[in-house]
């Protein structure tokens, strides 16, 4: 991330939104809705000062699930880039309140700024990759046999994630959320929402056998005379080497039991399990100190809207989609919209690297050309039938009409006068059609399929 | 003895088997990809030789034989709970509940006990048009040589005024004695 | 608007208590009950374990006389009744070839247009937990009770929807209204054995003794049903339990009915507590001095955090009054002595000097400074360079 942000041709806008996007393929006009941070970047060297003295200490931190605390003025996680904190406006007392002012007084460059504003920046933009990412399941509402998140130990793999990171609210000890002591028995499990038509996801979300086994083999290794306990339906471990590292995992001592879970409940200060281990037939109960839930991967806050924004499609679970399955990974159906990560579909490390390259690379050769040859099956509009009622225009589902003032030459008595007629976008039409049954004046015609074309075809077929 | 099997499909009369248990049931057993879960949460699946996920795999491969002379059917007290928290929603209660009425109807009972129990329920049901308590402890017991069980609660019941020595007759019950006859006349559902 | 009322089979028999009961709870909230004439038994599971027909046929009976008698709504207490009422209304009204069946069968019109409800639905919907707070006259204030819910209450869900069917709440607010406590437990929706029970007890035993000691542990003293079979296995097999596993359970097992209805005024003979297997009115009689123990304690946690309260109170009242002296002090200060409580304002010594001249003759700006310096010292100083900014600019014309 670094690399990124002091490159000299990448220009890297954090705590900013995407407010407004219009245009087409190499003609994109993007606003950025920067964020008010309330601190001056240019003039923080990231000392830290604020961070420390700020009184406001007991907020939940959303980086670590809210399983740590932080100020009101923080950087978002250790390694952020750039490494420089923002006011959180919502808890600041000086902001809701005007009290405090602390690390305004405190910080020896004088960055803190009070006043600051949502900016509004306008780009000129020829392309656009989507790479915004997954969000979890909210197994909480959904799994009441795992008790609707109401048992503090009973985490998903992320919260884990946190407990074990170095920079995490636990500085990398494994620690039960409920009383921080360390846990001995540790059970896992896995196609929590995910392969799951009644409660979840239909869908498997392609990571987590990889990191389940991770997770069972960091409590092995982490945690002397502990017990992991892995409730799994299957083992997809497809990548290179994945086998491997799901083999060492079992080689470390990990128990793997074939057998969904079906009720968690507490028994003291344990969790019991309720199991069948599939493979000889039995069912099975098991006490142990935390659970970690494999929850599944979903298309992450907002993406639905900003695709709408953009004018691009997702697919029935809400996931970017890509022009074709096989052959067109990261492209869209919307000239100019390339898609890289798991905002297309959930994968893991390896493959979104791939995508991103491969995203990449589409771009440079767009870029590479002064022109662009697309489909010729576009629709066209005649502007003598066109009555500019604009029906067609909110149908498309690309954005591709607009209305478009045109000159008539006037006659019978009154002079020339100018009238509004819509018009096609002939590199974002795709084709699909859906305008033509709109227009009311068959002004509308799908080149390749107009209406005298379809009607000769019937007419040579049945008469 | 768990011999292996040897599977070379089901016949035309097992297939037959499964497409109307899965009618009754209205569900799919197709759908069932055997994580266990309902056998997880089977409060009876501790006393089952075969546990539900079983059950439904020997359907799956069409081995009616084992399910019809599995003891599991008979155990399953339909709480629901397998098909309540199914991923793949396939409704595991109902499906028992059509294979012990299927087993019933051939006379392949497994489980006598239970079996008696439901016979002299319905028995009182058809004579008297309600349940006649004692009548059917007397019968499941005598029927199924257990002529003391649950004796000790006997008397204290008739203590607490909680069983009439005589049923309790509806002045309709020729109508639901006619009820069960029609249905028998019209033979398998 | 009378309520349809469908009492079923156990409701003179094993089930005693819960017909009383409930008449008595309808009784209570001025709900009349209206008895289905001539009635039949449901069938409950052993039709539905013999013949799918039989076991639509039967409760559909039923339902045709409710419809005869321009019945709407029927309440169906036992949950097996109102599962298999609630089953046959809705498969008779997804499938139009066979309600026209089920009518041949029972030879009578069916139109499968009546509502069975259940216990839970009727009092928690239909009633409402306001009113029946309103006719709690002996709340059961002391009584921890874990709410037992069972299998075809919330189960299956297509019949039912009513109430979550992981972790259901309604029978817990409707206790919560009578006063007592309502346990959180992980076995409320747990089969405790149904007809197994009798016909296989040792199977029974097993799923009667896990839900009680689940209770126990999650400190329930007592357990609520509203089912007549969760009845008869939790209470009236609670010794063959106990023997199998050689253990005391001594847990009470209550009707929902029964409780409101000793809520109500009742007395415990009326409502059917001495009729119970496991001795049940003593913890009942309990209740009152548990109650006054809980007060007593509550009532000394209020006076701590009270005084606690009053503690807070009284020190910023110390604060404001000590305050109030440090202000007079500074006051005086500025009056005796203004050139050195202004260098404590002002560092840079002309200007502080200014300061002092202007603030000799201005009590405003005296109380004003006095005020911020114990408030609030950076505010004071910068209060005290406006003063002087003003000043100078005032000289300067």
């Amino acid at each position: 991330m670094v690399a990124v942000a002091q490159h000299p041709n990448i220009e890297l806008v954090t705590y900013a939104e995407v407010s407004k996007i219009s245009g087409y393929i190499g003609n994109f006009q993007v606003q950025i809705k920067k964020k008010a941070k309330y601190v001056d970047w240019d003039a923080c060297t990231g000392c830290g000062l604020c961070t420390e003295k700020c009184p406001t200490k007991k907020l939940k931190d959303e980086f670590d699930l809210g399983m740590g605390l932080r100020p009101a003025i923080h950087k978002l996680f250790p390694q952020a880039v750039p490494g420089k904190p923002y006011i959180d406006a919502g808890n600041c007392r000086k902001l809701t309140e005007d009290k405090c002012g602390v690390c305004e007084k405190i910080c020896p460059v004088g960055a803190i700024r009070f006043d600051d504003q949502d900016q509004y920046l306008d780009y000129e933009i020829g392309a656009i990759v989507m790479a915004t990412g997954y969000d979890l399941f909210g197994w909480e509402e959904a799994y009441g046999e795992y008790g609707y998140g109401k048992y503090p130990d009973v985490i998903s793999g992320l919260h884990f994630e946190r407990l074990v990171s170095a920079g995490g609210p636990t500085q990398g000890h494994i620690r039960r959320p409920s009383d921080g002591k360390e846990p001995k028995q540790v059970a896992f499990i896995k196609c929590v929402g995910s392969r799951d038509d009644t409660k979840g996801k239909s869908y498997c979300s392609r990571a987590c056998c990889m990191y389940t086994a991770k997770h069972a083999y960091q409590v092995k290794t982490k945690i002397e005379d502990s017990e992991a306990y892995v409730f799994y339906m299957d083992v997809r471990t497809a990548g290179k080497n994945y086998e491997e590292f799901y083999q060492r995992a079992l080689n470390e001592g990990a128990t793997f039991i074939r057998g969904r879970v079906s009720k968690i409940y507490p028994k003291g200060d344990k969790l019991v399990l309720k199991s069948e281990d599939t493979l000889i037939g039995r069912p099975i109960e098991v006490e142990v100190d935390m659970v970690v839930l494999a929850t599944a991967m979903v298309p992450s806050q907002g993406s639905l809207e900003l695709a709408k924004t953009i004018g691009f499609s997702t697919d029935k679970d809400g996931w970017y989609q890509e022009a074709h399955p096989k052959l067109q990974p990261v492209e869209t159906f919307s000239a100019g919209v390339y898609l890289a990560g798991a905002c297309q579909g959930p994968k893991d490390i390896p493959d979104s690297v791939a995508q991103a390259s491969a995203a990449a690379v589409k771009v440079c050769g767009l870029f590479s050309k002064s022109e662009l040859a697309t489909e010729p099956m576009v629709s066209e509009v005649d502007m003598g039938k066109c009555s500019g009622c604009a029906l067609c225009v909110p149908i498309c589902p690309y954005n591709a009409i607009s209305l478009k003032e045109i000159q008539e030459r006037g006659g019978h008595g009154h002079g020339p006068f100018t009238r509004m007629v819509a018009e096609v976008n002939s590199s974002l039409c795709q084709g699909c059609g859906a305008c033509i049954p709109a227009c009311r004046t068959a002004a509308l015609n799908l080149k390749g399929y107009t209406d005298e074309q379809l009607v000769s075809e019937v007419d040579a077929l049945c008469l | 003895m768990k011999q292996s099997l040897k599977l070379a499909g089901p016949s035309a009369a097992e297939k037959e088997f499964i497409s109307r248990i899965e009618e009754a049931a209205e569900t799919d057993i197709k759908l069932c990809y055997q994580c266990g879960k309902c056998t997880a949460g089977c409060p009876a699946a501790f006393a089952m030789d075969s546990p539900p996920r079983q059950i439904i795999r020997y359907l799956q491969l069409g081995l009616v034989e084992e399910v019809m002379g599995a003891e599991s059917i008979w155990i399953c007290a339909t709480c629901e709970t397998c098909s309540a928290r199914c991923p793949r929603g396939v409704d595991i209660a109902s499906l028992m509940d059509a294979c012990r009425r299927e087993a019933l109807a051939a006379g392949k009972i497994r489980d006598k006990k239970v079996a008696v129990f439901n016979e002299a329920f319905l028995n009182g049901v058809k004579n008297f048009g309600r349940t006649y308590e004692a009548g059917l402890l007397l019968q499941h017991n005598l029927k199924t040589m257990q002529p003391f069980k649950d004796a000790e609660l006997g008397l204290p019941m008739m203590k607490r005024g909680k069983v009439s020595i005589l049923p309790d007759r509806i002045k309709g019950r020729d109508q639901v004695k006619k009820i069960f006859q029609r249905i028998e006349t019209m033979g398998r559902e | 608007m009378p309520l349809g009322y469908y009492p079923g089979c156990s409701g003179e028999g094993s089930g005693i208590e819960y017909k009383m009961s409930t008449e008595k709870t309808a009784e209570m909230l001025g709900i009349e009950l209206k008895e289905l004439e001539d009635w039949n038994c449901c069938g409950a599971t052993s039709a539905h374990n013999t013949k799918q027909l039989l076991a639509l046929a039967l409760p559909a009976r039923n339902l045709a006389i409710a419809e005869q008698m321009e019945l709407k709504t029927v309440l169906a207490p036992c949950a097996a009744c109102f599962s298999r009422h609630r089953a046959a209304e809705i498969k008779a009204r997804e499938d139009e070839a066979l309600r026209s069946k089920i009518e041949g069968i029972i030879d009578m019109e069916f139109k499968a247009s009546s509502h069975t409800i259940s216990v839970l639905e009727w009092l928690a919907q239909d009633v409402g937990i306001e009113k029946i707070k309103e006719k709690v006259k002996k709340p059961l204030k002391g009584m921890k009770a874990a709410c037992y819910y069972g299998c075809l209450l919330v189960r299956p869900q297509e019949y039912t929807g009513f109430d979550d069917n992981e972790d259901p709440q309604s029978m817990d607010k409707i206790v919560q209204a009578t006063g007592a406590q309502a346990v959180d437990w992980a076995y409320k929706t747990e089969c405790c054995g149904a007809a197994l029970a009798t016909s296989r007890p040792e199977i029974g035993a097993k799923m009667i003794y896990e839900v009680i000691e689940n209770a126990r542990e999650a400190g329930a003293e007592c357990i609520v049903t509203a089912c007549p079979l969760c009845m008869l296995n939790l209470d009236m097999r609670q010794a063959g339990a106990e023997k199998q596993y050689g253990v005391s359970l001594n847990m009470p097992v209550y009707y929902l009915t029964e409780l409101l209805a000793l809520a109500g005024g009742y007395s415990q003979e009326e409502v059917g507590i001495p009729r119970h297997f496991v001795e049940a009115g003593l913890y009942l009689n309990t209740l009152p001095a548990k109650a006054a123990q809980m007060e007593a304690e509550e009532a000394a946690k209020q006076a701590k955090a009270g005084k606690k309260g009053a503690a807070k109170a009284a020190d910023s009242e110390e604060d404001t009054e000590a305050k109030q002296k440090k202000i007079e002090a500074m006051i005086k200060g500025f009056q005796k002595n203004p050139d050195k409580m202004a260098l404590r304002l002002i560092k840079d010594e002309e200007r502080a000097k200014i300061l002092a001249e202007i603030v000799v003759s201005d009590e405003k700006k005296i109380n004003k400074l006095a005020e911020l310096m114990v408030s609030d010292q950076e505010k004071a100083s910068k209060a005290a360079e406006a003063y002087v900014n003003g000043e100078l600019k005032k000289r300067e014309k």
